[in-house]
C-alpha cells in the first residue's frame, strides 16, 4: 500500500502520475476493480509512458535497430530528462565559481598564476570556458533532443486526444476523487440530456455513452505545456544564433571626436564565426560631451548619480541627429546598439622641443584605477623631436591624474571625489627610446622604459612634479617642457553590438510564460453524470469527476455541476438515506 | 534642496526605528507561538496513528469527508463526497500548534495578531525608507531583506485572510523573520542612499519586486517541504507500526498530514515558477540594455538559472513514477538551497557583476 508499490503496479497506463487510476487506490479495493475503471484517467495527459522494466540490457534478443529503439526511448523517458536536468544545473556551478575566459580575461590570467597546479587539469577540463566546453555542450544537446524526442510524441498523442473523446464512464463512480449522488423523479434520458447540455454549455467535450454522460476539459493545459516546450527550443535556437552572428566592439572616444562604424576604428572587437564584416551598420556618431554628476555630501559622497554622453550621429544617408546615451539607454541605430560603458579624464597636453616647437598637443585619455578616478596614463611623443643637439629621440611621459587632490602637504596622489573640482597632474619625463616598433603590442597607456632615460626635474621628488592646470613642467637642460592645459576633457567608451536573434528569443520567452502560466493553471478533468432507473422506479443520478491532479477545485466544481444539474433534475425525497450517506460513515 | 535632504534623512532614521520595533513586536509573536505549542502538547490527539492502524475495517481505510454542496446547507442540495488521490495515505490533518486547546489557541492568535501588527510596522519601515531614498527601497542587501521578510510574511497573512490552512507555518516563519532583520540590521546595514547610475531603471521595480517576491513565496513553499519530509517519516513509522519518539507524537501529530503539506507546497512551488521564468527573463532584457548582452554567464545569472532548472526539475520529478514524494521533496529544498546562496552567496563571496548589493 506504499506509494511505490502503486506506481509500480499501474506503470502500464499513461495515467499513472498524480491521478492515477481508482483501481490502485488500496489494496483491499484493488480486488472489485473492474477493467472499464482503468479506461477512466487514461489519456489524462500527454506525458510519456514510464518504462520500468525496458528491455535487459545485455539481453539476447536486442539487435542494433533494438538497442537504437532502447537507448532513444531511455533518452526521451521522463527520468532521462529530469537526470539530465540535474546535471544541466549542476554543470553550470563551476563556471559561476571560477573565472571565465568569456567573462572576464583578466581574473583567467589571475587565476592562472595563483593557482600553477590547479591550472593545468582546469584547462583540460575547460573549466575557463565551461559554457562552451565540450561537456556542458553535451548535456544540454542531449537534453535538448530528448525534448524533441518527447514533444513529437506527445504532440501527435495529443492531436489523437483531441479527435477522440473523452472515456465512458467507470463501472463505480463511487471510487472516483469527488462523488454525489441523489434520487429525481425526471426520467433517465432527460437527465442525461440535460446533463450533455449542461456540460456542453460549461465548454467541456461531452458526449453520451450507454448510460452515461462522459465529459472532459481543460485540454488548454497541455497545448500550454506543449507550447512551453517548443518556447524553450526556440529559445535555444536564438541563443545559438546571436552567438554565431553577433558582433560586439569597444571604443574610447574623447569630447570632440568621433567615431564611424568600420572593422578599423575599433579599440577591440570580437564576433561570432558567421559573422561578416560587411554586415556592420553604416554609421558614425561624435561625442559632443560627456557629463557625471556625483553626490556632493554625506557618506555617499562620490557615488555616480548620472552619466550621460551626448552625442550627434549619422546613419548611411548622411542627417545628423542628437541623442543622449545612458547607462541603461543605448542608442539604436538600425539592428545595431550603442552602449555606454565606462568613462574618465583626458587632460590635454603640449610638448614642446628645446626650441619652443610644439611636438605633441592633445587630449591624452587616462584610465581610471578607483572609484574616485584617480587615473594613470602615458603620453608618448613618437617623431618630431630633437634634442638640444638637434639629435631624433622619442619622448615619453607617465602621467597620474586625480580630479579632485587632498590638498598639498596631504600625502600622495589619490583622488578625494570623481568630479573635476581640484585637478592635479603628476609627470614624470624620460627621453629615449619608446620600443613602439619592436614587434610586441603596446598597451597606449603605459610606457615601455627599458629603453629610456629618466629626466631630473626641480622641485617635486625630484622625478616627478605636480601640475595644476595651466601650469608647465619645464625639462632640464633646455630639453622642452610639457604643459597641462587649462582645458580638461572627458572620455566615454562605447560598445557597440549586433546580436541578431533578440527578437526571436523574446518571442520564446513571452511563448514560454504563456505556455507555463497554462500548462500549471489549468486543470484537465474529466466527469461523468450516470443516470439510471432504480429499484423503485425513481431515477438514480450519478455524478463523478477526476482531475490530473488532486485539486480542491475539483468538488467545487462538481458541486456546482450539480446544482446546477438539479434544476432539471429536482432530488425526489429520499426513502432510502441511509444508503446514501452508508460510505461517509464507515 | 538642503532641507529636503534633511527630511529625507529624518524618515531613513524613522524607517530605521520601524524596523527595530517590527522586530520587538516579532519576537512577541516568537514567544507567544511557542506558549501556543507548549500549552498545544498537552491536548492528547492521536488522530493519525488512529487513521493508520489497520485494525479498523478494510473500507475505512479510505475515510471520507462529507460535505455540503454550496455554502448553506439546504436540504435538497446534492452532498459531495470527496476521498484522496490513489498513492496517498488518507490521514487527516492535525488539529495545529494549539492542539485544539482553549489557551493554545488563545495564545496562537495572540501571535497571529502580533504578526499581523509587526508586519505593518515593518512595511511602514519599508515605505518609509523608500520615500526617504526617493527610489525603489531595493539597492542593496539592507533594504532586499526588510522588503524580503515584508513579502514573505504577508504572504503568510495573505493566505490566513484567504483562509487557508497554514498557521503552522506561524512559528518557523516569525523565527526566520528575526534571524533575516538580524542580519539585516547588523552585517548587511547601509545606510539610506541614492541608485548608482546601473541600477536606476524601471527594470528595477520589475525584475527587483518579482524576485523578492518570488523569493519569498518559495520560502514558503520550502518550510512545507521541510515540515512534509518530517511529517511524511512519522507516518510512514506509524503505518510500519512503529513507535515514533514522543517529540514527534506532539509535535508532528500536530501538523498537518504529510499529503496536505506535500500539496501546499507544491501548489506554491508551481504558482510561483513561471513568475521566476518572467523575474529572469526581465532581468536579461534589463542586462541588454545596462550592459549591452542579455545573458553573459555572469554569477547571478548563473544562479537564477540553477535555481531556475532546479525547480523545472522538481515539477518535472512530480510527474515522474518513482520520483514524486520524498525525492521530489528533496530536490525542491535543493532548488530553494539554490535561491538563497544565490542571494548571500553569490552577493558576498562571488565576485560578480551583480555585486554592488551594498555589502
Ligand atoms: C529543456 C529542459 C526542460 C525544461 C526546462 C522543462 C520544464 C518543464 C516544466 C517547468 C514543466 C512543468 C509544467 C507542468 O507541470 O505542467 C514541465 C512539464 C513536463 N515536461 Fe518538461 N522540461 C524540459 C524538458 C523535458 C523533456 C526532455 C521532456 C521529455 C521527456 C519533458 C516532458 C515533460 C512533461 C511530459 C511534462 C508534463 C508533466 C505533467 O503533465 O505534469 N520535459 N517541463
Amino acid at each position: 500500500m506504499s506509494t511505490t508499490d502503486t506506481t509500480g503496479t499501474t506503470g502500464e497506463h499513461p495515467a499513472a502520475d498524480e491521478a492515477d487510476t481508482p483501481s490502485a487506490t488500496d489494496a483491499a479495493g484493488a480486488a472489485d476493480t473492474s477493467p472499464g475503471d482503468e479506461a477512466a484517467g487514461a489519456d489524462l495527459s500527454t506525458a510519456p509512458k514510464e518504462d520500468p522494466a525496458g528491455p535487459a540490457p545485455g539481453g539476447p534478443t536486442l539487435g542494433a535497430v533494438g538497442w537504437i529503439r532502447w537507448f532513444w526511448r531511455q533518452l526521451t523517458s521522463m527520468r532521462v530528462a529530469l537526470i539530465l536536468l540535474f546535471l544541466l544545473s549542476l554543470g553550470a556551478v563551476p563556471g559561476s565559481l571560477i573565472p571565465q575566459n568569456s567573462v572576464d580575461e583578466l581574473k583567467v590570467a589571475d587565476f592562472k598564476k595563483a593557482h600553477e597546479t590547479l591550472t593545468p587539469l582546469y584547462e583540460k577540463l575547460q573549466l575557463f570556458d565551461v559554457y562552451g566546453s565540450v561537456w556542458f555542450s553535451a548535456i544540454y544537446i542531449l537534453l535538448f533532443v530528448s525534448l524533441i524526442g518527447c514533444i513529437v510524441p506527445r504532440t501527435w498523442q495529443f492531436v489523437g486526444q483531441l479527435r477522440s473523446r473523452p472515456p465512458g464512464a467507470p463501472k463505480r463512480l463511487t471510487r472516483l476523487p469527488a462523488y454525489t449522488t441523489w434520487r429525481t423523479e425526471a426520467e433517465p434520458e432527460q437527465v442525461r440530456e440535460a446533463a450533455r447540455a449542461l456540460l456542453k454549455g460549461r465548454r467541456f467535450r461531452a458526449h453520451t455513452v450507454d448510460d452515461a454522460v462522459a465529459a472532459e476539459k481543460g485540454f488548454l493545459r497541455e497545448v500550454g505545456n506543449l507550447v512551453f516546450h517548443i518556447a524553450l527550443i526556440v529559445m535555444l535556437v536564438a541563443f545559438a544564433w546571436g552567438v554565431l552572428f553577433k558582433s560586439e566592439g569597444g571604443k574610447l572616444i574623447v569630447e570632440g571626436d568621433g567615431f564611424s562604424n568600420t572593422l578599423t576604428q575599433y579599440d577591440d572587437f570580437k564576433s561570432g564565426s558567421q559573422f561578416a564584416t560587411d554586415e556592420l551598420e553604416p554609421f558614425g556618431f561624435t561625442l559632443n560631451s560627456f557629463t557625471g554628476t556625483y553626490e556632493k555630501t554625506g557618506p555617499q559622497r562620490g557615488t555616480p548619480r548620472t552619466f550621460e554622453a551626448d552625442v550627434t550621429y549619422t546613419r548611411g544617408d548622411g542627417k545628423d541627429e542628437k541623442a543622449v546615451i545612458r547607462v541603461n539607454q543605448p542608442l539604436k541605430v538600425g539592428d545595431s546598439k550603442v552602449y555606454l560603458i565606462s568613462h574618465g579624464y583626458a587632460p590635454v597636453l603640449t610638448v614642446k622641443d628645446g626650441r619652443g616647437k610644439v611636438v605633441f598637443n592633445g587630449a591624452v585619455p587616462m584610465l581610471p584605477v578607483d572609484n574616485n578616478i584617480t587615473s594613470t596614463g602615458a603620453v608618448k611623443v613618437m617623431d618630431g623631436y630633437r634634442d638640444k643637439n638637434g639629435k631624433r629621440e622619442q619622448l615619453g611621459f607617465t602621467a597620474f591624474f586625480v580630479p579632485t587632490f587632498a590638498g598639498a602637504g596631504k600625502g600622495t596622489m589619490v583622488s578625494q571625489f570623481p568630479g573635476l573640482d581640484f585637478p592635479v597632474l603628476a609627470l614624470t619625463g624620460f627621453h629615449g627610446d619608446l620600443r613602439v616598433d619592436s614587434g610586441l603590442p603596446q598597451n597606449v597607456y603605459q610606457l615601455d622604459t627599458s629603453k629610456m632615460t629618466q629626466y631630473k626635474v626641480d622641485g617635486g621628488t625630484g622625478v616627478a612634479k605636480r601640475l595644476l592646470p595651466g601650469e608647465t613642467m619645464t625639462l632640464p637642460d633646455g630639453a622642452g617642457s610639457i604643459t597641462f592645459e587649462k582645458e580638461i576633457k572627458e572620455w566615454a567608451s562605447f560598445q557597440v553590438s549586433q546580436q541578431p536573434g533578440n527578437g526571436l528569443a523574446l518571442t520564446g520567452a513571452v511563448a514560454a510564460i504563456a505556455g507555463l502560466t497554462g500548462s500549471l493553471f489549468i486543470q484537465r478533468r474529466r466527469v461523468w453524470v450516470r443516470a439510471v432507473r432504480g429499484d423503485d422506479g425513481t431515477t438514480v443520478v450519478e455524478m463523478a469527476g477526476l482531475g490530473r491532479s488532486e485539486s480542491a477545485k475539483l468538488p467545487e466544481e462538481l458541486a456546482d455541476l450539480a446544482v446546477a444539474l438539479t434544476a432539471q433534475a429536482p432530488p425526489a425525497p429520499e426513502p432510502a438515506e441511509a444508503e446514501a450517506s452508508e460510505g461517509a460513515e464507515k | 534642496m538642503i532641507l529636503a535632504a534633511e527630511t529625507n534623512a529624518s524618515l531613513a532614521q524613522m524607517s530605521n526605528t520601524l524596523v527595530y520595533s517590527s522586530m520587538a513586536v516579532y519576537t512577541l509573536a516568537f514567544l507567544a507561538h511557542i506558549a501556543e505549542w507548549v500549552f498545544g502538547s498537552r491536548s492528547k490527539v492521536g488522530r493519525t496513528a488512529a487513521a493508520l492502524t489497520p485494525s479498523k475495517t478494510a473500507p475505512a481505510t479510505v475515510s471520507v469527508q462529507v460535505k455540503k454542496a454550496g455554502g448553506t446547507a439546504v436540504l435538497d442540495r446534492p452532498e459531495v463526497i470527496t476521498r484522496s488521490a490513489a498513492g496517498t495515505r488518507d490521514v487527516p490533518d492535525g488539529p495545529g500548534a494549539a492542539g485544539g486547546t482553549v489557551k493554545g489557541d488563545l495564545y496562537g492568535r495572540i501571535a497571529v495578531s502580533l504578526t499581523a501588527l509587526g508586519f505593518l510596522i515593518e512595511a511602514a519601515g519599508v515605505i518609509s525608507r523608500a520615500i526617504a531614498v526617493q527610489r525603489a527601497p531595493w539597492g542593496n542587501m539592507y533594504e532586499f531583506s526588510t522588503t524580503f521578510s515584508t513579502v514573505a510574511v504577508g504572504a503568510y497573512l495573505g493566505f490566513l485572510v484567504a483562509k487557508k490552512n497554514v498557521r503552522w507555518i506561524g512559528l518557523p516563519l516569525v523565527t526566520t523573520v528575526l534571524l533575516d532583520l538580524g542580519l539585516a540590521t547588523t552585517w548587511l546595514y547601509s545606510d539610506s542612499d541614492q541608485l548608482v547610475p546601473a541600477l536606476d531603471s524601471y527594470w528595477l521595480w520589475i525584475h527587483v519586486s518579482t524576485a523578492i517576491f518570488c523569493g519569498a513565496v518559495f520560502y514558503l513553499g520550502a518550510v512545507a517541504t521541510l515540515l512534509y519530509l518530517f511529517r511524511d517519516s512519522y507516518e510512514s513509522k506509524l503505518a510500519g507500526g512503529g513507535t515514533p519518539s514522543g517529540f514527534a507524537r506532539s509535535v508532528l501529530e500536530r501538523l498537518p498530514a504529510a499529503a496536505t503539506l506535500d500539496k501546499f507546497a507544491y501548489r506554491v512551488n508551481a504558482a510561483v515558477f513561471p513568475l521566476w521564468t518572467f523575474t529572469i527573463i526581465a532581468g536579461a532584457i534589463w542586462a541588454g540594455d545596462a550592459w549591452g548582452r542579455y545573458w553573459g554567464w555572469d554569477a547571478k545569472e548563473v544562479w537564477s538559472f540553477i535555481t531556475w532548472v532546479g525547480y523545472a526539475a522538481y515539477l518535472h520529478a512530480r510527474a515522474t513514477a518513482g520520483w514524486k514524494g520524498r525525492k521530489a521533496a528533496y530536490i525542491a529544498l535543493i532548488a530553494f538551497g539554490c535561491f538563497l546562496f544565490n542571494y548571500y552567496g553569490v552577493n558576498i563571496f562571488v565576485n560578480s557583476k551583480h555585486s554592488y548589493a551594498g555589502v
